[in-house]
């Protein structure tokens, strides 16, 4: 008997004596001869709780985390701390285990942490209108551009050069079926180009800040050539409390990786990703929704909302196939948020600022570094090394600093958190000098 | 029957101040003044929880044209009112381990706890998911071993584990439909969804660019073979099926549907939402499947997080395999693994990075606990489990005023149907669910599959007791047998939750999605 | 919600839709088993002034909390207004279903269409 059944002999025949047959197999009477399996799975009989554990921390071991090197990797995703309480909250089970909130009685926990979730990436974006959550930031950004496709009727997609790869490559496999194109923005040293009025064919820009080499983009500028279409903008929603928000810079779609909100690395995921807008576009929205109301006694309380726009009800004319957000990952970025406070958003900003500027003024220092642009920066930043960048990352990671993220032939990627004080930099600078010698 | 003082009494979930707001002996706990309070409104400017790293570097500004004038506004409280906010928060969710969830379709079976253990081992939650794959050898190995589990529980060799969650699973099979097609030239418009399919099925369909055609449901439950023969033509891609189907029904023709899906050149897609019910028993590549989602947070143990994260790996046969997601994760000659993005005909991706490990680690986990035979059994007893309830419903009368839509064997799940209890006794299936809130069990699905009248989805899973799918039983009856003298309290229920029914009209009407600050 | 009824002086279509024809415009709403059906109205999407409505075929959506239907237009012709007021009081379409709750103006594109309607006797009919 399996640990996580209960079904003694006694219950089972107890049971199929209610039913009415004689034995289990004879509950599958509907699955033809033919496709019956007749063997058992080629799957090693189940193990212990005890060598389970051993089995994955074991495979756990061969991995080189964060906590193993110091690390400068960055490129989507963040090692930033994550507090305590953090892992004390999500691992209530009343956050943990339950399903999405159907019966809204008895999920205003989940209903609410939901509407304060919405609350807080309107703030840091400046939009009106946030979701509870989608899977993450690059299949946000293809949303983006479905709400945009079918919002404007259009098919012609701008993506900037500079906007997350992974981004680019999302945005062109989930629209192989629309019937749009992906045309591309050049980037001169660090910034997106656009210095007129785009066609009115255009469906939507897509444009990262910082994008995807770091450079803070001038997206009120930006927004002056977006003529009819919608600019969509991947944000990291860590730099909001320091750098303009997207909703005050004529930005109608903020969408990103929710990771560095108090989620872990995990080597990729679960995180989430967040999806802002303006109010126009409330009703084109994927996702899940909560909304504030009352109950029958006039108290407060909080529903699924909007739910019209959903698969569920709406079916092939729905905004979206999402069913589920990332409720639990998005609990973990307001509880972080509300760790981080006001001010606190403000001086982790800041923070990454200054060491950014001195990690890039060090590094820049070193013979066989250039600046791959020189535009202002908040957390990451990149170079151009004069070896192969492959090659400079193993050979650093090979004396215990990883150096960032090696992209085309010679470029480095080079990540700030709050983890990696001015120690690590230098000790950083010392490798990468050696590697470049 | 009114209730009455009594009952209330004995029934501690009820809250007396509730239904009797003049009753003074009743005392309001600081909690319910606190009622559902925010955040934002617990905030007080200069109370903080963080507390910034020394700034050991010269400070630098950002040019001012970039920087924020007014930082957003975020709640500034300390750590014990975080902690107190989500903890109360929490007492105001039903969960999983705290009762039976026997919402159907979504197989609410137990999270076991040693998973979460092991994805926080530092190894996997700290792992860059940018880790050059031969410093992540770990990580990539635990990958390939889920894959090849998950092929095998699937019949299909070639699982990509991307997809986010079980409706990116389906894009994803939508999208390598339409590469596996066009590669050969062939352009196809339409794919076909019974009208007992999910809503994410049609939506689907709608996002990766093609036309829904709904196919009929027979009298069994199955699929209209007739209605399928007439509307597969050349023009369809792809037929979207799932089996056991949301009528809890095994549909007996599938040999059938296989031959004349592939006869006209269209692929196969198999909803993996209800594969608790067959894992050992038959795989859907066998049945003639060539591609498959699964739900790793329903079947493999991820918990549901009150909704995501999940994953939604698909399986695929041979001839789509050129056509899944890159990158994916290959074992090599030598023994190692990597990640192998030199596939040339791959749709390309539908995410960041490679997919929801976490959730992979979880996934394996289990796999492991309970390996091929006890994968087996979990679906056997899911089986037994939802038969019996059937019965004990039956036995109970339950069946009189609900009636099973179908009336016969079932799967993991079954279907009944509220028409007969609304038409004799006036309550509706939302009435019903609504006090079972009151009997402290999470209702079934409710209103959904569609095809049937006031439907009620039940799916108890495997690892529930006995007792408890008797205890379940009987607070049905006790609910039709209470609706027979008064439906008002039925109506009118819940009673003993934090909040009761709540004006969803009202929030669609005028939608207050965020709060003013 | 009112008791049901059925206004003499209105045409209706079999898909629950009723026109008030004036000269060469109709005014056009949805009946009160349609409104009942559907339950408490919280959207209507009108469709935008100058599009043209073709008999038979949908023209705008009603939303209830957990439905989303379809309106068809009875007659066809060219939309000259739509109910703004329903943008604030949606329930206008249950509470008043043949007067604030109407839905959009039309200026008719063949008035012979009407003898295809049918009048309130037959539609009462139709329902039971």
């Amino acid at each position: 008997m399996s640990r996580y059944t209960s079904a003694t002999e006694t219950d089972r025949q107890e049971m199929l004596a209610a039913i009415g047959v004689e034995s289990i197999d004879d509950l599958f009477a509907d699955v033809p001869e033919g496709v019956r399996l007749g063997r058992p799975l080629d799957i090693a009989p189940g193990k212990p709780e005890q060598e389970v554990f051993a089995r994955l921390r074991d495979l756990a071991a061969k991995n080189v985390s964060a906590e193993d090197e110091i690390s400068f990797l960055g490129a989507g995703m963040y090692d930033h701390y994550v507090p305590a309480l953090i892992d004390s909250i999500l691992s209530r089970s009343e956050f943990l285990t339950p399903y999405t909130p159907y019966q809204p009685e008895i999920s205003q926990g989940g209903l609410q942490v939901m509407f304060e979730y919405q609350t807080a990436i309107s703030e840091l974006t400046g939009l009106p209108v946030s979701n509870a959550s989608v899977y993450e930031g690059p299949s946000a950004v293809a949303a983006a551009g479905w709400l945009a496709h079918t919002h404007t009727k259009k098919t012609k997609f701008l993506v900037s050069e500079s906007l997350h790869p992974h981004s680019l490559e999302t945005l062109a496999t989930t629209s192989a079926g629309w019937g749009t194109t992906i045309e591309m923005l050049p980037v001169v040293n660090g910034l997106t180009q656009l210095d007129e009025v785009v066609g009115d064919d255009v469906a939507a820009i897509f444009v990262g800040q910082p994008n995807f080499h770091g450079a803070i983009e001038d997206i009120a500028a930006l927004s002056q050539f977006k003529g009819s279409a919608l600019l969509v903008v991947q944000a990291d929603p860590l730099t909001l409390g320091v750098l303009r928000s997207p909703g005050e810079d004529g930005v109608d779609i903020c969408v990103g990786e929710g990771q560095t909100l108090g989620n872990r690395l995990d080597f990729g995921g679960p995180s989430f990703g967040f999806f802002a807008a303006s109010q126009a576009l409330l009703r084109r929205m994927p996702g899940r929704i909560a909304g504030e109301t009352t109950d029958v006694d006039g108290r407060r309380g909080f529903v699924l909302t909007l739910q019209t726009r959903e698969q569920h009800i709406r079916r092939e004319k729905a905004t979206s196939n999402i069913c589920t957000a990332q409720a639990l990952n998005a609990l973990a970025g307001v509880i972080y948020l509300s760790w981080l406070g006001r001010e606190g958003l403000v001086e982790l900003g800041e923070l990454l600022v200054s060491r950014t500027h001195y990690a890039r003024e060090t590094l820049a220092a070193i013979d066989g570094v250039e600046l791959w642009h020189d535009q202002p920066v908040v957390r990451e930043f990149a170079l151009k090394l004069s070896k192969n960048a492959h090659e400079v990352v193993e050979f650093c990671s090979a004396r215990g600093v990883n150096p960032g993220f090696a992209f085309d032939d010679n470029g480095l990627l080079v990540a700030i958190t709050e983890q990696r004080s001015k120690a690590d930099i230098d000790r950083l600078a010392e490798v990468l000098k050696e590697a470049l010698a | 029957m009114s209730i009455t003082e009594n009952q209330l009494h004995a029934d501690p979930s009820i809250e007396a101040h509730e239904l009797h707001p003049q009753r003074s002996a009743v005392i309001e706990t600081e909690q319910q003044r606190d009622h559902a309070k925010t955040i934002y409104e617990k905030s007080k400017p200069g109370r903080r929880a963080f507390v910034a790293p020394e700034l050991d570097v010269p400070k630098h500004e950002l040019p001012a044209k970039f920087r924020r004038a007014e930082a957003p506004k975020l709640p500034e409280i300390a750590e014990p009112e975080i902690v107190r906010h989500y903890n109360r928060l929490s007492k105001r969710n039903f969960d999983l381990d705290s009762g039976f969830y026997p919402l159907g379709s979504c197989t609410m079976k137990h999270n076991p706890k040693l998973h979460e253990r092991v994805a926080a081992l530092p190894g996997h939650a700290r792992l860059h998911p940018l880790t050059n794959p031969k410093r992540a050898q770990g990580a990539l190995e635990l990958m390939h071993s889920l894959q090849v589990a998950l092929g095998e529980i699937a019949g299909l060799p070639h699982v990509s584990l991307q997809p986010s969650a079980g409706s990116h699973g389906e894009l994803a099979g939508v999208l390598v439909t339409r590469a596996y097609h066009e590669d050969r030239g062939d352009f196809r418009t339409k794919i076909l969804t019974p009208d007992t399919a999910h809503g994410t099925n049609p939506a689907t369909v709608t996002m990766g660019g093609y036309e829904v055609v709904k196919v009929g449901t027979n009298a069994d439950g199955g699929v209209d073979i007739e209605d399928l023969r007439a509307k597969a033509d050349d023009q369809v891609a792809c037929l979207m099926l799932t089996n056991p189907n949301t009528l809890g029904v095994f549909d007996a023709n599938i040999e059938e549907i296989a031959k004349i899906v592939h006869g006209v050149g269209a692929t196969l897609y198999y909803d993996g939402a209800n594969l608790n019910a067959v894992m050992g028993k038959t795989r859907p590549g066998d049945m003639g499947f060539d591609i498959v989602h699964y739900n790793l947070h329903k079947t493999f143990t991820q918990p549901h997080g009150g909704g995501g994260p999940g994953a939604g790996p698909i399986a695929v046969s041979d001839r789509i395999e050129p056509y899944i997601t890159k990158p994916q994760v290959v074992k090599l000659e030598d023994g190692t693994f990597d990640l192998d993005f030199d596939r040339p005909k791959s749709i390309g991706r539908l995410r960041g990075f490679q997919g929801n490990f976490g959730v992979f680690v979880r996934s394996y986990a289990y796999i492991l606990s309970l390996g091929g035979d006890g994968l087996q059994e979990a679906s056997e007893l899911a089986v037994l489990n939802a038969n019996y309830l059937l019965a004990k419903l039956r036995e109970l009368g339950v069946t009189d005023l609900l009636p099973p839509a179908y009336d016969r064997l079932c799967m993991h799940e079954f279907v009944l149907s509220g028409a007969p209890m609304k038409r004799e006794l006036g309550l509706k299936t939302l009435d019903l669910a609504k006090r079972l809130l009151d009997h402290n069990f999470h209702p079934p699905t409710v209103y959904f599959p569609l095809l049937v009248e006031e439907a009620l989805l039940i799916e108890p899973t495997e690892t529930e007791t006995k007792e408890t799918l008797d205890a379940f039983a009987e607070a049905m009856a006790e609910i039709l047998r209470e609706g027979a003298e008064d439906p008002e309290i039925a109506r009118n229920a819940p009673y003993g939750t934090p909040v009761r029914r709540l004006d969803e009209a009202g929030a669609a009407k005028r939608p207050v999605i965020r709060q003013p600050l | 919600m009112a008791d049901a009824s059925y206004p003499d002086d209105l045409k209706y279509h079999t898909e629950h839709d009723w026109a008030r024809i004036d000269g060469d415009t109709a005014v056009l709403g949805i009946t009160w088993y349609a409104q009942d059906q559907l339950g408490e109205v919280v959207f209507f999407d009108p469709p935008e002034v100058g599009t043209s409505i073709t008999a038979g075929s949908p023209y705008a959506e009603v939303e209830s909390v957990k439905a989303v239907s379809d309106v068809i237009a009875p007659l066809s012709g060219e939309i000259v207004e739509v109910n703004d007021g329903l943008k604030d009081s949606p329930e206008q379409i249950n509470e008043d279903s043949y007067g604030e709750g109407w839905l959009v103006k039309i200026k008719l594109s063949d008035a012979s269409e009407a003898d295809g309607l049918m009048d309130a006797e037959s539609y009462r009919q139709s329902l039971s």
